[in-house]
């Protein structure tokens, strides 16, 4: 047979054997993981390389055996254990300790490269970008995520798969070259800068209720007598007073002055020797110093920040995120009994 | 909240996928962001649903399955968190809260089921024996739907307790609970982040994080616009970098002029001796 006519997989064959390819960890075990699954996606191959049912039944049993890596970046071996096995099929003497030592020999360093990439880099970006147009109300969140992922993804499981197909056996050493690790260094370098921005801007920590201080700054009427003029208008307004716009938008740009300085307004009758403040002059500036406006000064996202550091520690350390979880709900629950949030 | 029984079966059907998909890993239905947006969607809370699964999937982002470790398991924490708030009418924070046992409960049962496909993998070796690759389909499916299950008897379960009942146990608790459990799911989102970091970080890497951290305090600059720097960054730092440009013909000039170099040197150097 092998003499007269080469079997060869056809784009159709390739096709089939990638859409079973999505079904990899569907018996997840803890014997042999991704065995079943990886099998699973083989069975199209050996429908048309093997004719003879004692093939059949060796090419089943070789490739039930241990396989797991990420679940991505499995399709390039894929690709070079079709070639592989098409080359058996035509008589070449390929046993089957290579086809096993290429899937050993490929699996872990591509999961070195498809964990961090998919799980640690593309989903983490994606989702938070996704999540902050959810989070205003927008359903374009969740279309965006779930098209642009499994477009990526799609085109990556079987552009790769291809790739290995093509590449057979040589593939082993491309793995040396530079184009995976590059592309995982720009996907490190853009993740790590994300990571960044949404530390400090998504994690909330607010410490504004520990008060060091609060400072008197003089009565809102003397800094800003525009606000003044504006309280006195809407007072008048039912006497038959007018507001014209001036009138609002200088009183409201002191009104925003005043907030954004970082001042609360607030009415005392008397200062603290016990002279009673009158009119206008009772409505008073006061800006109050917490832990927070103190940190901020420092630098913003400082807490944050400093909780991220603790928890990659504890994580080095070895101790299990749900652990930590538990913690931090822990010492949110002790805060509120404290009296902190 | 009164929801029919097709609704019921919707909701059973989204669960049965993200069940399947927490473990399958491709689709990716049993992430917060798209399992909360659709039982939203057929629960006629489609609001409530968008927002609880952004929320949801900022506590997520670092939940990933790597080599044998299991994570949290994100599929019955947006589930389960879902059917509380868009059936059972719990509020989004505590919906949140209640994410992470949840997510305990749904690792447990997930670490049960991949011990029980064990003996669907030898079931599978006793198929091939008999040269039967339908067999081993059919365990392969069975072993999925079991994935399936997991998530989806929860979710009936939950959708079963009447919803006074969820909510007077949930009045029962004491504010200074659920106020600390909402404080903390303001923060307890780094540890995602730090899941996310220890895989990313590199000596090479950190100054980006710094730059993007010092950024962030700049408020005019939306995501976006931080993609897009950081994009930039990437592709300049690939370009520049002495590494990688094997390719670039500046880069390569120098490193072959810098390996002459040393080879010239080297050959001194084996003239002295």
């Amino acid at each position: 047979m092998a003499e007269t006519e080469k079997i060869v997989l056809t784009k159709k064959d390739r096709q089939a054997v990638f859409m079973r390819t999505w079904l990899l960890q569907a018996n997840w075990n803890y014997e042999r993981m991704q065995n079943v699954g990886w099998c699973y996606a083989m069975i199209p191959a050996m429908r048309k390389l093997y004719k003879d049912p004692e093939d059949q039944k060796a090419f089943l049993k070789r490739h039930l055996e241990f396989f797991n890596t990420h679940p991505y970046v499995a399709a390039p071996v894929w690709g070079v254990e079709l070639s592989l096995e098409e080359t058996k099929a035509n008589g070449a003497p390929v046993d089957d300790a290579a086809i096993q030592g290429v899937k050993i020999g490929m699996m872990g360093p591509l999961a070195g490269v498809g964990d961090p990439i998919f799980w640690g880099t593309l989903r983490p970006v994606l989702g938070a970008f996704a999540a902050s147009l959810a989070l205003a109300g927008s359903i374009l969140g969740p279309i965006l995520f779930f098209v642009i992922w499994n477009a990526v993804r799609m085109a990556f499981l079987w552009y790769t798969q291809e790739f290995g197909y093509q590449a057979g056996a040589s593939i082993a050493k491309d793995l040396g070259g530079g184009l995976l690790q590059k592309v995982t260094m720009g996907a490190s370098v853009l993740g790590m800068f994300i990571m960044g921005v949404l530390i400090p801007r998504w994690t909330s920590i607010d410490m504004s209720s520990i008060v060091f201080a609060t400072t008197d700054y003089g009565s809102v009427d003397s800094a800003y007598p525009a606000a003044t003029e504006l309280v006195n208008a809407l007072n008048g307004v039912a006497n038959g007073a007018t507001i014209t716009p001036d009138i609002l938008s200088n009183g409201l740009n002191s009104f925003s002055s005043v907030a954004g300085s970082g001042y609360s307004v607030v009415q005392q009758m008397a200062d603290q020797a016990g002279n009673a403040y009158t009119g206008a002059e009772q409505y008073r500036m006061v800006g109050t110093t917490t832990l927070q406006s103190v940190l901020d000064q420092l630098l913003p996202g400082l807490l944050p920040l400093g909780l991220t550091a603790l928890c990659m520690w504890l994580l080095k350390k070895g101790v299990n995120p749900i652990v930590i979880i538990f913690a931090l709900f822990g010492v949110g629950i002790l805060g509120a009994l404290l009296g902190i949030w | 909240m009164d929801i029919n029984i097709f609704q019921v079966i919707l909701v059973l059907i989204v669960a049965f996928v993200a069940g399947m998909e927490s473990v399958l890993d491709q689709w990716e239905f049993h992430q917060p962001i798209l399992s909360c947006t659709l039982i939203g969607i057929f629960t006629g809370n489609i609001e409530t649903g968008i927002l609880l699964g952004g929320s949801l999937q900022l506590v997520a982002l670092g939940w990933m399955n790597i080599g044998a470790a299991v994570a949290p398991d994100a599929a019955l924490a947006g589930v389960g968190a879902a059917i509380l708030a868009c059936i059972q009418g719990i509020s989004a924070d505590v919906a949140v809260a209640t994410a992470i046992p949840l997510a305990v409960a749904g690792t447990v049962l997930t670490i049960f089921v991949r011990t029980i496909t064990v003996g669907f993998a030898h079931a599978a070796d006793g198929a091939a024996e008999k040269n039967d690759a339908r067999g081993i389909e059919l365990w392969l499916w069975l072993s999925v739907a079991c994935q399936g299950l997991r998530i989806a008897i929860p979710a009936g379960i939950l959708m079963a307790i009447p919803a006074e009942a969820v909510q007077a146990g949930l009045e029962a608790i004491p504010t200074w609970i659920t106020g600390g459990l909402s404080t903390a799911g303001g923060f307890i989102v780094v540890v995602g982040y730090a899941m996310v970091m220890n895989m990313m970080a590199s000596p090479k890497v950190w100054p980006f994080f710094f730059l993007g951290f010092s950024l962030a305090s700049l408020s005019e600059l939306g995501l976006i616009a931080m993609g897009i720097i950081g994009v930039c960054l990437a592709l300049v730092y690939l370009d520049l970098s002495p590494e990688f440009n094997g390719g670039g013909n500046g880069g390569s000039a120098a490193v072959a002029t810098a390996g002459g170099g040393s080879d010239a040197l080297d050959d001194i150097l084996n003239d002295y001796e």
